[in-house]
């Protein structure tokens, strides 16, 4: 035999041994996760990349006023809170120890702590993270009587209108669309903005005018389809003629915040729900417009009676299988303080769970930074503190049920698109795939 | 390797017994000894096989037959062929089936036309002929991901380009035959190269004498395409068809990023994709995956039959 291949094959193994330990090792650091240093304990938070840094902050400070009690590590989730969701459910229905603390979308709460992937938070911890809370934002983190995570942000839908369009906004949808109406006719800009398109947006939507109607999803437990007949209808036939209106969009079936956002910043429109992102953004993006832009209660169904919208935000809830679950219980607790809170509102633009906040100089007078033609501006950060905070006072929560995501695949399954609704029909037929959607059974 | 080899051939030639008792069993000693080699050789294979796709598609299969939802752990039990009921009752299973074989079936016929057309320039390019390849095969080297994103924002009425070349305003998500046509576009652009690849290895099978033998005959340039070409390249189309047609009825990507299923473009694999990933319902949800599986064995079996003499042909088993 030639040297060559000989000679060449312990260099061979060795490279292959190499790899294979590499290998190995990344697979030890991606498993290991959190180890504690020092003998301070390490709480992993998993949460979603907050992209202003203020999550950060908060656990800095929680560190701090810790004083070597724990230590709060954040991990970070994608931004899409669906994505968030199925990362989490695969760790937690492979009992992972390593989550500690999770920020979730308030939607979650019910089918987490059904199966057991967060604990109920203690007593004490409870009393602290509930006192002075909006009650909608406390009843989203409450399932069967217990409570089983901490609000830690909030937020709702609002109608954003033009001062230099219209006066006065309108109170209800059927105000909105004649006004549409009117205005198209005159030649203004006369657009309506909302979210059609098949996913979330639409059961929040759809939640927003059954509610403002009197109407519930599920009954008071959550085990049961409710939508009585006629406030259902009422809901149903406001969604088919706002889709059907020519001053919606054409691509509306498609359109999810932020469409609506792009749209706006156009100039077409006359009239936008949507949440309060989309203030800075106007001020960055279109001043002209943003100068005009008003806000207003989300419209209601009834003159006379104000509207209810799904509340929306983060809570902040224990791993069911933590092995620090007491330390990680405080930790939120020091997490959702006021604090943090206002850190969240100033550097981030996330709303908060306290009530009092929303008359706080901090909040109120607090301003955000936008770049104009290349410019730096200030401008009030939450002009509509008050009418948020009236809105999210009167918030309803959407179903609080373990099949959650079944139901709300149901809601936007049977009701997409929107233009195609039939008041008459479309009752029978929506509580017949929600009823399906509680039995866990069939596909949707 | 030697001695497998070699120990036959010492042997002297064996008078008839042996070997009538060999032509009945079909097989020599060598032969045996060979086919024994060839399975120990496959062994590593066949054993790393069975651990990654027998042990999951069987697992798969088990789960199947539960009633077992990760949310809720302790309502977990032996259901039987529930599941398959449950799907196979329901009109949403048909009804994506449905679509799922029109995105299959145009997207195929259009990526075969196409892949023609492409593999015949490639073959007969004379000039700068390393670079048409090439630039063929860009599409199919973009991720399936990122191709139906960029088609998503080319036909987007606010920010794409495809209405201000088409003088259209159109939302082309917001109507079902508009999402289908960019979802089968969309997959027409990114995997046409890939047929024309495997028609191209077809025309390199067709032997130039045998063209030209039938140009100095007189036969005119479709009559060769129909009576020479086509023939000989007959075992070429059949494995790139079969190939499209398996990939093509797994769609995910391109109708998860453009519509999500809206519109009734909801294809198999989303039904799956949701079923278990989103609501979670491990026996529903590998219910749905067995029975993709099962079309897509019925879809290879259906190609082999039908087409598995013209494939043994190639292989000059048969006259």
């Amino acid at each position: 035999m030639p040297t060559g291949p000989a000679a060449r094959r312990p260099r061979w193994r060795g490279a292959a041994v190499a790899v294979t330990g590499l290998f190995l090792a990344a697979g030890l650091a991606a498993c290991g996760g959190g180890g504690d240093e020092g003998g301070v304990p390490t709480l992993n938070w998993y949460v979603y990349n907050e992209p202003s840094g203020a999550f950060t902050d908060a656990a800095s400070a929680c560190n701090e006023a810790a004083d070597g009690k724990y230590r709060i590590k954040a991990v970070n989730l994608p931004n899409n809170a669906d994505e968030q969701r199925e990362q989490l459910v695969r760790r937690l229905a492979a009992k992972d120890s390593s989550i500690d603390i999770i920020g979730m979308d308030v939607i979650w709460t019910a089918e987490f702590a059904e199966a057991g992937w967060i604990k109920p938070i203690p007593k004490a911890e409870a009393d602290q993270v509930t006192k002075g809370r909006l009650a909608p934002a406390v009843k989203t983190a409450t399932y069967k009587d217990r409570l089983y995570a901490a609000p830690f942000n909030s937020n709702a839908e609002m109608l954003w209108y033009r001062a230099d369009v219209t006066k006065e906004p309108p109170a209800t949808w059927g105000e909105m669309i004649s006004e549409a109406a009117k205005l198209r006719a005159a030649g203004k800009p006369d657009m309506m903005l909302g979210q059609g398109q098949r996913y979330e947006g639409l059961v929040v939507w759809f939640t927003s005018l059954l509610e403002s109607a009197g109407g519930h999803v599920l009954n008071a437990d959550g085990t049961k389809v409710s939508l009585a007949e006629g406030p259902t209808k009422k809901a149903l036939q406001i969604m088919r003629d706002f889709s059907r209106s020519p001053s919606t969009p054409d691509n509306f079936a498609t359109a999810r915040e932020d469409d609506g956002r792009l749209e706006w910043e156009k100039g077409t429109a006359a009239f936008m729900t949507n949440y309060s992102f989309v203030w800075p953004s106007a001020n960055g993006n279109a001043p002209a417009i943003a100068a005009q832009m008003r806000w207003a209660r989300f419209p209601g169904v009834d003159a006379d009676t104000p509207s209810k919208v799904a509340i929306g935000g983060f809570n902040l809830g224990v791993g069911g299988f933590s092995k620090h679950a007491d330390l990680a219980a405080e930790a939120v607790s020091c997490l959702v303080g006021d604090d943090n809170q206002i850190v969240n509102a100033t550097k981030g633009g996330l709303l908060p769970v306290t009530e009092s906040l929303y008359d706080d100089k901090e909040l109120t007078e607090a301003t955000v930074e936008v770049t104009v033609d290349g410019k730096k501006k200030k401008v009030k950060a939450f002009p509509y503190a008050d009418v948020i905070k009236a809105e999210l006072k009167d918030a309803v929560v959407r179903p609080q049920t373990p099949y959650y995501n079944d139901v709300a695949l149901a809601i936007s399954r049977t009701l997409h698109p929107t233009r195609g609704i039939d008041p008459d029909k479309d009752v029978e037929r929506l509580r017949k795939a929600i009823t399906d959607a509680l039995n866990g059974e069939g596909l949707l | 390797m030697t001695a497998t080899t070699a120990a036959p051939a010492k042997q002297p030639p064996e008078p008839d017994p042996e070997a009538k008792a060999m032509g009945k069993k079909g097989l020599s000693a060598r032969a045996r000894s060979e086919r024994k080699l060839g399975w120990m050789l496959c062994a590593p294979a066949v054993f790393v096989m069975l651990l990654v796709t027998a042990y999951p598609i069987g697992y798969a299969f088990w789960l199947s037959l539960q009633r077992y939802d990760l949310r809720f752990p302790d309502d977990h039990k032996f259901v039987g062929f529930k599941n398959y009921g449950a799907v196979l009752g329901n009109s949403l299973w048909w009804q994506d089936l449905t679509n799922t074989l029109v995105i299959t079936f145009f997207s195929v016929i259009v990526e075969l036309v196409l892949g023609f057309a492409l593999a015949f320039v490639m073959h007969r390019v004379i000039f700068g002929r390393s670079i048409v390849r090439s630039s063929i095969l860009v599409p199919y080297g973009i991720i399936t991901v990122v191709a139906a994103f960029t088609w998503r924002f080319a036909f987007d009425p606010t920010t794409g380009f495809v209405n201000g070349l088409l003088g259209t305003d159109r939302s082309w998500f917001t109507e079902q035959w508009s999402s289908y046509f960019v979802i089968i576009f969309t997959e027409v652009w990114k995997t046409t190269p890939f047929m024309s690849l495997l028609l191209l290895a077809g025309f390199t099978l067709v032997p130039q004498d045998v063209v030209d033998a039938a140009r100095v005959d007189g036969a005119t340039t479709p009559q060769r395409l129909r009576t020479i070409i086509i023939p000989l390249m007959k075992p070429a189309i059949l494995v790139a068809v079969l190939f499209r047609t398996l990939d093509a009825f797994r769609i995910f990507d391109t109708v998860y990023v453009q519509t999500r299923g809206a519109q009734n473009t909801e294809t198999v694999s989303i039904i799956g994709y949701q079923t278990l990933i989103s609501r979670l319902n491990l026996g529903l949800g590998s219910a749905v995956s067995v029975l993709i599986f099962g079309c897509v064995l019925i879809i290879a079996f259906l190609f082999v039959k039908g087409f598995g003499t013209s494939l043994a042909q190639q292989r000059g088993e048969t006259p």
